[in-house]
Protein backbone atom coordinates (compact mmCIF):
# COMPACT_ATOMS: atom_id res chain seq x y z
CA UNK A 1 0.00 0.00 0.00
CA UNK A 2 1.25 3.79 -0.97
CA UNK A 3 0.41 6.90 -0.65
CA UNK A 4 1.59 10.20 -2.26
CA UNK A 5 4.61 11.51 -0.11
CA UNK A 6 3.39 14.15 2.56
CA UNK A 7 6.01 16.96 2.72
CA UNK A 8 3.25 18.63 5.55
CA UNK A 9 3.83 16.18 8.41
CA UNK A 10 1.07 15.84 11.23
CA UNK A 11 2.88 17.54 14.29
CA UNK A 12 1.33 16.31 17.41
CA UNK A 13 0.73 19.05 20.28
CA UNK A 14 1.21 22.20 20.07
CA UNK A 15 -0.86 24.55 22.61
CA UNK A 16 -4.73 25.19 22.32
CA UNK A 17 -6.55 27.94 22.28
CA UNK A 18 -9.86 28.55 25.05
CA UNK A 19 -9.78 27.72 28.22
CA UNK A 20 -9.42 24.07 29.90
CA UNK A 21 -13.32 23.02 30.32
CA UNK A 22 -15.64 20.54 29.47
CA UNK A 23 -17.83 22.64 27.30
CA UNK A 24 -18.24 26.52 26.41
CA UNK A 25 -22.12 25.60 25.39
CA UNK A 26 -24.74 27.49 26.97
CA UNK A 27 -27.34 25.73 25.77
CA UNK A 28 -29.25 22.78 26.98
CA UNK A 29 -27.29 20.20 24.68
CA UNK A 30 -28.08 17.65 27.85
CA UNK A 31 -31.41 17.16 26.82
CA UNK A 32 -30.82 14.55 24.14
CA UNK A 33 -28.89 12.02 26.11
CA UNK A 34 -31.55 12.07 28.90
CA UNK A 35 -34.31 11.46 26.49
CA UNK A 36 -32.33 8.89 24.84
CA UNK A 37 -31.46 7.37 28.06
CA UNK A 38 -35.01 7.60 29.40
CA UNK A 39 -36.68 5.42 26.45
CA UNK A 40 -34.08 3.30 26.17
CA UNK A 41 -33.73 2.11 29.55
CA UNK A 42 -37.55 1.89 29.58
CA UNK A 43 -37.42 -0.32 26.87
CA UNK A 44 -34.13 -2.62 27.75
CA UNK A 45 -36.35 -2.78 31.13
CA UNK A 46 -39.93 -3.31 29.77
CA UNK A 47 -38.32 -5.88 27.17
CA UNK A 48 -36.42 -8.22 29.76
CA UNK A 49 -39.34 -8.34 31.70
CA UNK A 50 -41.64 -9.44 28.81
CA UNK A 51 -38.93 -11.83 27.47
CA UNK A 52 -39.27 -13.89 30.73
CA UNK A 53 -42.61 -13.84 31.26
CA UNK A 54 -43.42 -16.88 28.98
CA UNK A 55 -47.21 -16.30 29.03
CA UNK A 56 -49.95 -14.13 28.15
CA UNK A 57 -47.99 -13.76 24.74
CA UNK A 58 -50.50 -15.34 22.20
CA UNK A 59 -54.07 -14.61 21.88
CA UNK A 60 -56.12 -18.34 20.60
CA UNK A 61 -58.96 -19.93 19.21
CA UNK A 62 -60.72 -19.94 22.85
CA UNK A 63 -61.28 -16.30 22.15
CA UNK A 64 -61.85 -16.24 18.26
CA UNK A 65 -58.45 -14.34 17.87
CA UNK A 66 -55.01 -15.16 16.01
CA UNK A 67 -52.82 -12.52 17.65
CA UNK A 68 -49.07 -13.00 18.92
CA UNK A 69 -46.32 -11.20 20.30
CA UNK A 70 -43.54 -9.90 18.37
CA UNK A 71 -41.28 -11.00 21.42
CA UNK A 72 -42.39 -14.51 20.94
CA UNK A 73 -42.70 -14.85 17.46
CA UNK A 74 -41.67 -17.05 15.96
CA UNK A 75 -42.57 -19.23 18.84
CA UNK A 76 -39.96 -22.36 18.50
CA UNK A 77 -39.56 -23.51 21.80
CA UNK A 78 -41.44 -27.21 22.01
CA UNK A 79 -43.50 -25.30 25.27
CA UNK A 80 -44.86 -23.02 23.05
CA UNK A 81 -48.63 -22.61 23.82
CA UNK A 82 -51.23 -23.97 21.13
CA UNK A 83 -51.41 -22.03 18.16
CA UNK A 84 -48.50 -20.08 18.42
CA UNK A 85 -45.78 -23.08 17.70
CA UNK A 86 -44.22 -22.29 14.54
CA UNK A 87 -43.41 -25.37 12.43
CA UNK A 88 -40.56 -26.81 13.73
CA UNK A 89 -39.40 -26.21 17.76
CA UNK A 90 -36.67 -26.57 20.28
CA UNK A 91 -36.89 -29.57 22.16
CA UNK A 92 -35.79 -30.05 25.95
CA UNK A 93 -35.43 -25.42 25.79
CA UNK A 94 -36.65 -24.94 29.45
CA UNK A 95 -36.59 -20.98 29.37
CA UNK A 96 -38.94 -18.13 27.72
CA UNK A 97 -39.37 -18.66 23.73
CA UNK A 98 -38.27 -14.99 24.05
CA UNK A 99 -34.94 -16.16 24.42
CA UNK A 100 -33.98 -17.99 21.67
CA UNK A 101 -35.18 -15.28 19.19
CA UNK A 102 -34.47 -11.71 20.38
CA UNK A 103 -30.69 -11.70 20.18
CA UNK A 104 -31.73 -10.99 16.33
CA UNK A 105 -33.63 -7.97 16.53
CA UNK A 106 -31.73 -7.00 19.53
CA UNK A 107 -28.37 -7.60 17.13
CA UNK A 108 -29.96 -5.32 14.53
CA UNK A 109 -30.98 -2.47 16.17
CA UNK A 110 -27.91 -2.88 18.64
CA UNK A 111 -25.47 -2.77 15.50
CA UNK A 112 -27.65 -0.02 13.93
CA UNK A 113 -25.57 3.08 12.70
CA UNK A 114 -28.33 5.44 14.05
CA UNK A 115 -28.36 3.72 17.67
CA UNK A 116 -25.00 3.43 18.09
CA UNK A 117 -24.87 7.72 17.49
CA UNK A 118 -27.23 7.69 20.31
CA UNK A 119 -25.70 5.20 23.21
CA UNK A 120 -22.45 6.13 22.05
CA UNK A 121 -23.25 9.77 23.11
CA UNK A 122 -26.24 9.32 25.57
CA UNK A 123 -24.75 6.21 27.66
CA UNK A 124 -20.87 5.93 26.80
CA UNK A 125 -20.51 9.75 26.78
CA UNK A 126 -18.27 9.51 23.40
CA UNK A 127 -18.87 12.04 23.80
CA UNK A 128 -22.61 13.12 25.26
CA UNK A 129 -22.89 15.84 22.89
CA UNK A 130 -21.04 17.60 19.78
CA UNK A 131 -18.45 20.43 21.37
CA UNK A 132 -18.63 18.56 24.85
CA UNK A 133 -16.05 16.69 25.62
CA UNK A 134 -15.64 13.18 25.52
CA UNK A 135 -15.61 11.59 29.10
CA UNK A 136 -12.66 8.68 28.36
CA UNK A 137 -9.20 9.24 28.50
CA UNK A 138 -8.26 7.46 25.77
CA UNK A 139 -10.22 6.11 22.47
CA UNK A 140 -10.23 3.54 19.92
CA UNK A 141 -13.68 3.81 18.62
CA UNK A 142 -14.41 0.50 16.86
CA UNK A 143 -10.92 -0.37 16.12
CA UNK A 144 -10.63 -3.02 18.46
CA UNK A 145 -12.92 -6.21 20.16
CA UNK A 146 -15.91 -5.78 21.23
CA UNK A 147 -16.97 -2.65 19.17
CA UNK A 148 -15.14 -3.95 15.84
CA UNK A 149 -18.13 -6.49 16.04
CA UNK A 150 -20.14 -3.78 14.77
CA UNK A 151 -19.73 -4.53 11.02
CA UNK A 152 -21.61 -7.45 11.87
CA UNK A 153 -24.61 -4.96 11.04
CA UNK A 154 -25.59 -6.58 7.51
CA UNK A 155 -25.53 -10.18 8.97
CA UNK A 156 -28.21 -8.93 11.51
CA UNK A 157 -29.88 -6.72 8.57
CA UNK A 158 -30.25 -10.30 6.56
CA UNK A 159 -32.00 -11.74 9.71
CA UNK A 160 -34.17 -8.56 10.48
CA UNK A 161 -35.62 -9.02 7.28
CA UNK A 162 -36.51 -13.05 8.15
CA UNK A 163 -37.92 -11.80 10.98
CA UNK A 164 -39.98 -8.63 9.35
CA UNK A 165 -41.39 -11.71 6.89
CA UNK A 166 -42.16 -13.91 9.75
CA UNK A 167 -44.17 -10.98 11.44
CA UNK A 168 -45.70 -9.86 8.53
CA UNK A 169 -47.68 -13.35 8.02
CA UNK A 170 -48.24 -13.22 11.76
CA UNK A 171 -50.20 -9.66 10.89
CA UNK A 172 -51.73 -11.35 7.78
CA UNK A 173 -52.78 -14.37 10.12
CA UNK A 174 -54.19 -11.63 12.73
CA UNK A 175 -57.51 -10.71 10.10
CA UNK A 176 -58.34 -14.57 10.53
CA UNK A 177 -60.76 -15.34 13.59
CA UNK A 178 -60.96 -18.93 14.35
CA UNK A 179 -64.42 -19.57 14.35
CA UNK A 180 -65.65 -17.13 13.19
CA UNK A 181 -64.12 -16.22 10.06
CA UNK A 182 -62.04 -13.18 8.90
CA UNK A 183 -62.45 -9.76 9.87
CA UNK A 184 -60.31 -6.43 11.27
CA UNK A 185 -59.77 -5.79 15.08
CA UNK A 186 -58.04 -3.62 17.31
CA UNK A 187 -55.56 -6.07 17.41
CA UNK A 188 -55.21 -7.11 13.63
CA UNK A 189 -54.35 -3.20 13.03
CA UNK A 190 -51.93 -3.22 15.71
CA UNK A 191 -50.02 -6.02 14.60
CA UNK A 192 -50.07 -4.66 10.83
CA UNK A 193 -48.69 -1.28 11.85
CA UNK A 194 -45.98 -3.29 13.76
CA UNK A 195 -44.83 -5.04 10.93
CA UNK A 196 -45.06 -2.15 8.08
CA UNK A 197 -43.10 -0.11 10.82
CA UNK A 198 -40.39 -2.82 11.14
CA UNK A 199 -40.27 -2.79 7.37
CA UNK A 200 -39.47 0.74 7.00
CA UNK A 201 -36.81 0.63 9.29
CA UNK A 202 -34.94 -2.19 7.97
CA UNK A 203 -35.47 -0.80 4.45
CA UNK A 204 -34.38 2.91 5.52
CA UNK A 205 -31.32 1.26 7.25
CA UNK A 206 -27.78 2.23 5.90
CA UNK A 207 -26.50 -1.27 5.14
CA UNK A 208 -29.65 -1.90 2.90
CA UNK A 209 -28.88 1.68 1.31
CA UNK A 210 -24.74 0.45 0.28
CA UNK A 211 -26.41 -2.96 -0.80
CA UNK A 212 -29.09 -1.94 -3.19
CA UNK A 213 -26.91 0.19 -5.14
CA UNK A 214 -24.85 2.53 -2.45
CA UNK A 215 -21.92 0.27 -3.20
CA UNK A 216 -21.46 0.23 -6.60
CA UNK A 217 -19.48 3.00 -8.43
CA UNK A 218 -21.00 3.84 -11.54
CA UNK A 219 -25.03 4.34 -11.69
CA UNK A 220 -24.71 4.64 -15.24
CA UNK A 221 -23.83 1.15 -15.31
CA UNK A 222 -26.44 -0.24 -12.80
CA UNK A 223 -29.29 1.72 -13.48
CA UNK A 224 -32.15 -1.30 -11.54
CA UNK A 225 -29.74 -0.86 -8.48
CA UNK A 226 -29.57 3.07 -8.96
CA UNK A 227 -33.82 3.08 -9.18
CA UNK A 228 -33.25 0.89 -5.76
CA UNK A 229 -30.86 3.60 -4.34
CA UNK A 230 -33.06 6.80 -5.27
CA UNK A 231 -36.41 4.95 -3.53
CA UNK A 232 -33.95 4.23 -0.35
CA UNK A 233 -32.57 7.37 0.01
CA UNK A 234 -35.33 9.50 1.13
CA UNK A 235 -36.26 6.62 3.42
CA UNK A 236 -33.08 6.48 4.73
CA UNK A 237 -33.05 10.61 5.60
CA UNK A 238 -35.56 9.62 7.73
CA UNK A 239 -33.93 6.32 9.86
CA UNK A 240 -33.83 7.97 12.96
CA UNK A 241 -37.59 8.10 13.09
CA UNK A 242 -38.78 5.22 11.97
CA UNK A 243 -35.70 3.26 14.56
CA UNK A 244 -37.70 5.31 17.48
CA UNK A 245 -41.06 4.36 15.92
CA UNK A 246 -40.92 0.87 15.67
CA UNK A 247 -39.21 0.47 18.85
CA UNK A 248 -41.77 2.12 21.06
CA UNK A 249 -44.07 0.46 18.94
CA UNK A 250 -42.74 -3.28 18.91
CA UNK A 251 -42.90 -2.66 22.99
CA UNK A 252 -46.88 -1.08 22.55
CA UNK A 253 -47.57 -4.31 20.52
CA UNK A 254 -46.37 -6.88 23.08
CA UNK A 255 -48.75 -4.59 26.05
CA UNK A 256 -51.30 -5.10 23.98
CA UNK A 257 -51.20 -8.82 23.17
CA UNK A 258 -50.11 -9.33 26.41
CA UNK A 259 -53.19 -7.41 27.67
CA UNK A 260 -55.76 -8.81 25.63
CA UNK A 261 -54.39 -12.18 26.25
CA UNK A 262 -54.28 -12.07 30.26
CA UNK A 263 -57.55 -10.88 30.08
CA UNK A 264 -57.70 -7.39 31.31
CA UNK A 265 -58.58 -5.68 27.79
CA UNK A 266 -60.74 -7.04 24.71
CA UNK A 267 -59.95 -6.84 21.47
CA UNK A 268 -62.55 -5.39 19.89
CA UNK A 269 -63.58 -6.43 16.66
CA UNK A 270 -64.14 -3.41 13.77
CA UNK A 271 -65.29 -5.19 10.91
CA UNK B 1 -28.37 51.49 19.21
CA UNK B 2 -27.94 47.97 20.90
CA UNK B 3 -24.95 46.84 22.90
CA UNK B 4 -23.26 43.51 23.78
CA UNK B 5 -20.14 42.37 25.83
CA UNK B 6 -18.40 40.21 23.38
CA UNK B 7 -15.91 37.95 25.64
CA UNK B 8 -12.93 36.84 23.31
CA UNK B 9 -9.99 34.52 23.92
CA UNK B 10 -6.88 36.75 23.94
CA UNK B 11 -3.33 35.00 23.30
CA UNK B 12 -1.04 32.44 22.05
CA UNK B 13 0.99 29.47 22.41
CA UNK B 14 2.23 31.31 25.96
CA UNK B 15 -0.90 31.06 27.30
CA UNK B 16 -4.26 33.58 27.08
CA UNK B 17 -7.67 34.57 28.85
CA UNK B 18 -10.64 36.01 27.86
CA UNK B 19 -11.39 39.58 27.83
CA UNK B 20 -14.84 40.90 27.99
CA UNK B 21 -15.80 44.01 25.25
CA UNK B 22 -18.77 46.24 24.94
CA UNK B 23 -19.40 47.16 22.14
CA UNK B 24 -22.19 48.88 20.02
CA UNK B 25 -24.54 46.40 18.06
CA UNK B 26 -26.52 46.81 14.85
CA UNK B 27 -29.55 45.00 13.57
CA UNK B 28 -28.76 42.31 10.93
CA UNK B 29 -25.17 42.33 12.03
CA UNK B 30 -22.98 38.80 12.29
CA UNK B 31 -20.50 37.98 15.24
CA UNK B 32 -17.62 38.69 12.35
CA UNK B 33 -19.14 42.51 12.05
CA UNK B 34 -18.94 43.09 15.84
CA UNK B 35 -15.56 41.40 16.09
CA UNK B 36 -14.24 43.97 13.26
CA UNK B 37 -15.73 46.12 15.35
CA UNK B 38 -13.54 45.84 18.16
CA UNK B 39 -10.36 45.55 16.18
CA UNK B 40 -11.91 48.98 15.13
CA UNK B 41 -12.30 50.78 18.47
CA UNK B 42 -10.71 48.85 20.99
CA UNK B 43 -8.30 46.38 20.20
CA UNK B 44 -6.98 46.94 16.58
CA UNK B 45 -4.49 43.94 17.38
CA UNK B 46 -7.16 41.13 17.91
CA UNK B 47 -6.12 38.39 15.04
CA UNK B 48 -9.04 36.38 13.35
CA UNK B 49 -8.88 34.98 10.01
CA UNK B 50 -11.79 36.43 7.04
CA UNK B 51 -12.03 37.01 3.86
CA UNK B 52 -15.29 36.50 2.10
CA UNK B 53 -17.59 37.56 4.79
CA UNK B 54 -20.73 35.43 2.64
CA UNK B 55 -19.91 31.68 4.09
CA UNK B 56 -18.37 30.87 1.33
CA UNK B 57 -14.17 30.79 1.86
CA UNK B 58 -14.35 29.21 5.52
CA UNK B 59 -11.77 31.55 7.09
CA UNK B 60 -13.88 32.82 9.66
CA UNK B 61 -14.27 29.35 11.41
CA UNK B 62 -14.10 29.83 15.07
CA UNK B 63 -16.35 28.59 18.47
CA UNK B 64 -19.25 30.92 19.28
CA UNK B 65 -21.04 29.81 22.66
CA UNK B 66 -18.96 27.02 22.36
CA UNK B 67 -20.02 25.73 19.26
CA UNK B 68 -17.96 25.66 16.06
CA UNK B 69 -19.18 27.80 13.77
CA UNK B 70 -18.66 30.23 10.70
CA UNK B 71 -18.50 34.09 12.45
CA UNK B 72 -19.47 35.61 9.48
CA UNK B 73 -22.45 33.54 9.06
CA UNK B 74 -24.00 33.71 12.88
CA UNK B 75 -26.36 36.71 13.05
CA UNK B 76 -25.84 37.98 16.51
CA UNK B 77 -30.14 38.07 16.88
CA UNK B 78 -30.28 34.32 16.71
CA UNK B 79 -28.02 34.18 19.71
CA UNK B 80 -29.19 34.33 23.13
CA UNK B 81 -29.39 37.24 25.73
CA UNK B 82 -26.20 37.70 27.32
CA UNK B 83 -22.35 37.83 26.54
CA UNK B 84 -21.04 36.46 23.29
CA UNK B 85 -18.34 34.05 23.67
CA UNK B 86 -15.78 33.34 21.15
CA UNK B 87 -12.82 31.07 20.98
CA UNK B 88 -10.45 29.76 18.29
CA UNK B 89 -11.13 26.36 16.97
CA UNK B 90 -9.95 23.91 20.10
CA UNK B 91 -8.71 20.92 18.23
CA UNK B 92 -5.81 22.78 16.57
CA UNK B 93 -2.60 24.39 17.95
CA UNK B 94 -3.60 28.53 18.50
CA UNK B 95 -1.35 31.06 16.76
CA UNK B 96 -2.68 34.27 18.08
CA UNK B 97 -6.53 34.92 19.33
CA UNK B 98 -8.94 33.40 16.93
CA UNK B 99 -6.18 32.12 14.76
CA UNK B 100 -5.30 28.61 14.66
CA UNK B 101 -2.67 26.40 12.57
CA UNK B 102 -4.49 23.98 11.04
CA UNK B 103 -2.06 22.47 8.62
CA UNK B 104 -2.51 18.63 10.11
CA UNK B 105 -5.52 19.06 7.52
CA UNK B 106 -2.95 20.07 4.49
CA UNK B 107 -0.76 17.37 5.41
CA UNK B 108 -3.54 14.83 5.57
CA UNK B 109 -5.01 16.22 1.77
CA UNK B 110 -1.13 15.43 0.98
CA UNK B 111 -2.17 11.75 1.74
CA UNK B 112 -5.13 11.18 -0.38
CA UNK B 113 -4.29 9.24 -3.53
CA UNK B 114 -5.11 10.85 -6.34
CA UNK B 115 -7.74 9.91 -8.61
CA UNK B 116 -6.60 7.41 -11.31
CA UNK B 117 -8.30 6.83 -14.24
CA UNK B 118 -7.78 3.68 -17.26
CA UNK B 119 -6.45 4.62 -20.26
CA UNK B 120 -8.25 7.53 -21.99
CA UNK B 121 -10.42 5.47 -24.31
CA UNK B 122 -10.65 6.34 -28.49
CA UNK B 123 -13.69 9.11 -27.94
CA UNK B 124 -12.73 10.17 -24.52
CA UNK B 125 -13.93 10.02 -21.16
CA UNK B 126 -17.76 9.77 -20.52
CA UNK B 127 -19.17 10.10 -17.37
CA UNK B 128 -22.85 10.18 -16.91
CA UNK B 129 -24.65 13.03 -14.79
CA UNK B 130 -26.09 10.15 -12.00
CA UNK B 131 -22.65 9.51 -11.50
CA UNK B 132 -21.79 13.66 -11.41
CA UNK B 133 -24.65 14.36 -8.99
CA UNK B 134 -23.11 11.98 -6.35
CA UNK B 135 -19.95 13.54 -5.59
CA UNK B 136 -21.35 16.92 -6.41
CA UNK B 137 -22.56 17.10 -2.93
CA UNK B 138 -19.48 16.81 -1.49
CA UNK B 139 -17.47 19.32 -3.72
CA UNK B 140 -19.53 22.07 -1.91
CA UNK B 141 -16.60 21.71 1.24
CA UNK B 142 -15.40 24.97 1.25
CA UNK B 143 -12.67 23.57 3.46
CA UNK B 144 -13.89 25.56 7.32
CA UNK B 145 -12.79 22.50 9.10
CA UNK B 146 -15.41 22.41 11.79
CA UNK B 147 -15.99 19.32 11.01
CA UNK B 148 -12.90 18.35 11.58
CA UNK B 149 -12.90 20.55 15.19
CA UNK B 150 -15.98 19.14 16.37
CA UNK B 151 -14.83 15.76 15.87
CA UNK B 152 -14.34 14.13 19.36
CA UNK B 153 -11.99 11.42 18.04
CA UNK B 154 -9.10 14.34 17.36
CA UNK B 155 -11.12 16.86 19.44
CA UNK B 156 -10.34 15.06 22.34
CA UNK B 157 -7.57 12.97 21.78
CA UNK B 158 -4.95 14.36 20.27
CA UNK B 159 -2.94 11.50 19.44
CA UNK B 160 -5.27 9.85 17.08
CA UNK B 161 -4.34 12.50 14.70
CA UNK B 162 -1.22 10.32 13.67
CA UNK B 163 -3.65 8.09 12.61
CA UNK B 164 -7.03 9.86 11.66
CA UNK B 165 -7.87 11.41 8.80
CA UNK B 166 -10.90 13.12 9.68
CA UNK B 167 -14.56 14.25 8.24
CA UNK B 168 -13.41 16.46 6.02
CA UNK B 169 -10.77 13.75 3.98
CA UNK B 170 -13.47 10.96 4.32
CA UNK B 171 -15.86 12.92 2.38
CA UNK B 172 -12.79 13.37 0.04
CA UNK B 173 -12.13 9.37 -0.18
CA UNK B 174 -15.75 9.14 -0.28
CA UNK B 175 -16.26 10.87 -3.22
CA UNK B 176 -13.10 8.76 -4.62
CA UNK B 177 -14.34 5.85 -4.15
CA UNK B 178 -17.86 6.73 -5.65
CA UNK B 179 -15.82 8.06 -8.81
CA UNK B 180 -16.41 5.80 -11.74
CA UNK B 181 -13.57 6.27 -13.53
CA UNK B 182 -11.15 6.00 -10.62
CA UNK B 183 -8.98 2.81 -10.58
CA UNK B 184 -7.76 2.81 -6.90
CA UNK B 185 -8.75 1.07 -4.21
CA UNK B 186 -8.50 3.41 -0.95
CA UNK B 187 -10.25 0.66 1.20
CA UNK B 188 -7.42 -0.92 3.09
CA UNK B 189 -5.78 2.28 3.47
CA UNK B 190 -8.99 3.96 4.70
CA UNK B 191 -9.18 1.21 7.19
CA UNK B 192 -5.62 0.83 8.65
CA UNK B 193 -4.22 3.81 7.72
CA UNK B 194 -6.78 6.76 7.93
CA UNK B 195 -8.45 5.64 11.08
CA UNK B 196 -12.30 5.05 9.85
CA UNK B 197 -12.79 2.99 12.29
CA UNK B 198 -12.05 5.33 14.98
CA UNK B 199 -15.68 7.05 13.93
CA UNK B 200 -18.06 6.36 15.95
CA UNK B 201 -20.90 7.89 13.68
CA UNK B 202 -21.82 10.63 16.72
CA UNK B 203 -22.67 13.00 13.44
CA UNK B 204 -21.53 15.77 15.15
CA UNK B 205 -19.77 16.50 11.71
CA UNK B 206 -22.94 16.52 9.88
CA UNK B 207 -24.29 19.08 12.73
CA UNK B 208 -21.60 21.94 12.16
CA UNK B 209 -21.07 21.57 8.04
CA UNK B 210 -22.53 25.06 7.34
CA UNK B 211 -22.95 23.99 3.57
CA UNK B 212 -24.89 20.92 4.92
CA UNK B 213 -23.43 17.72 3.77
CA UNK B 214 -24.76 14.92 4.89
CA UNK B 215 -21.07 13.55 5.99
CA UNK B 216 -22.29 10.91 7.91
CA UNK B 217 -25.16 9.29 5.97
CA UNK B 218 -23.34 10.12 2.78
CA UNK B 219 -19.78 9.57 3.10
CA UNK B 220 -18.55 8.04 6.03
CA UNK B 221 -21.24 4.98 6.71
CA UNK B 222 -20.68 4.00 2.74
CA UNK B 223 -16.96 4.00 2.95
CA UNK B 224 -17.90 2.08 5.76
CA UNK B 225 -19.98 -0.09 4.40
CA UNK B 226 -17.35 -0.51 1.76
CA UNK B 227 -14.59 -1.58 4.63
CA UNK B 228 -17.51 -4.21 5.05
CA UNK B 229 -17.38 -5.31 1.60
CA UNK B 230 -13.87 -5.85 1.56
CA UNK B 231 -13.12 -7.30 4.77
CA UNK B 232 -16.05 -8.75 7.03
CA UNK B 233 -18.02 -9.77 4.83
CA UNK B 234 -17.56 -13.79 3.21
CA UNK B 235 -20.73 -13.58 1.20
CA UNK B 236 -19.25 -10.72 -1.23
CA UNK B 237 -15.66 -12.37 -0.57
CA UNK B 238 -17.49 -15.46 -2.32
CA UNK B 239 -19.53 -13.42 -4.71
CA UNK B 240 -16.02 -11.61 -5.89
CA UNK B 241 -14.01 -15.16 -6.25
CA UNK B 242 -17.13 -16.85 -7.86
CA UNK B 243 -17.17 -14.01 -10.45
CA UNK B 244 -13.26 -13.97 -10.45
CA UNK B 245 -14.00 -10.24 -9.89
CA UNK B 246 -10.63 -9.60 -7.89
CA UNK B 247 -10.05 -5.87 -9.45
CA UNK B 248 -12.41 -4.40 -6.40
CA UNK B 249 -10.66 -6.45 -4.06
CA UNK B 250 -8.63 -4.82 -2.01
CA UNK B 251 -6.62 -7.36 -1.01
CA UNK B 252 -5.43 -7.79 -4.64
CA UNK B 253 -5.42 -4.39 -5.55
CA UNK B 254 -3.13 -1.51 -4.46
CA UNK B 255 -3.52 1.86 -4.08
CA UNK B 256 -1.45 3.34 -6.48
CA UNK B 257 0.02 7.12 -6.71
CA UNK B 258 -0.93 9.47 -9.26
CA UNK B 259 1.02 8.98 -11.97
Amino acid sequence: MSTTESSTKVVLGGTRGGPDVATLRQDRWWIQPVITVSILTAFVIYSTWAAFQNRYYYVGANVGRDLISPFYSPCIASDCVPGAKAGFAFNGWALSPALLILIFPLGFRLTCYYYRRSYYRAFWWSPPACAVSDAHSSYSGETRFPLIMQNMHRYFFYAGLVFNTLLTYDAVRAFRQPGLGYGVTVGTIVLVINAVLLWAYSLSCHACRHLCGGGVKSFKAHPIRYRFWKMLTPLNAKHMNLAWASLVFVALTDVYVRLVASGALTDYKLF
Amino acid sequence: MAEVTMRVWRGDANGGDFENYTVAQNEGEVVLDVIHRIQATEAPDLACRWNCKAGKCGSCAAEINGKPRLMCMTRMDTLPEGPVTVTPMKTFPIIRDLVTDVSFNFAQAEKVPALLPPPMPENGYVMFQEDVQRGQEFRKCIECFMCQDVCHVIRDHEGNKQHYAGPRFFIRYAELEMHPLDTNDRRDLIREDMGLGYCNITKCCTEVCPEHIKITDNAIIPLKERVVDAHYDPVAWLGRKIRRKTKRSASDAAVQPAP
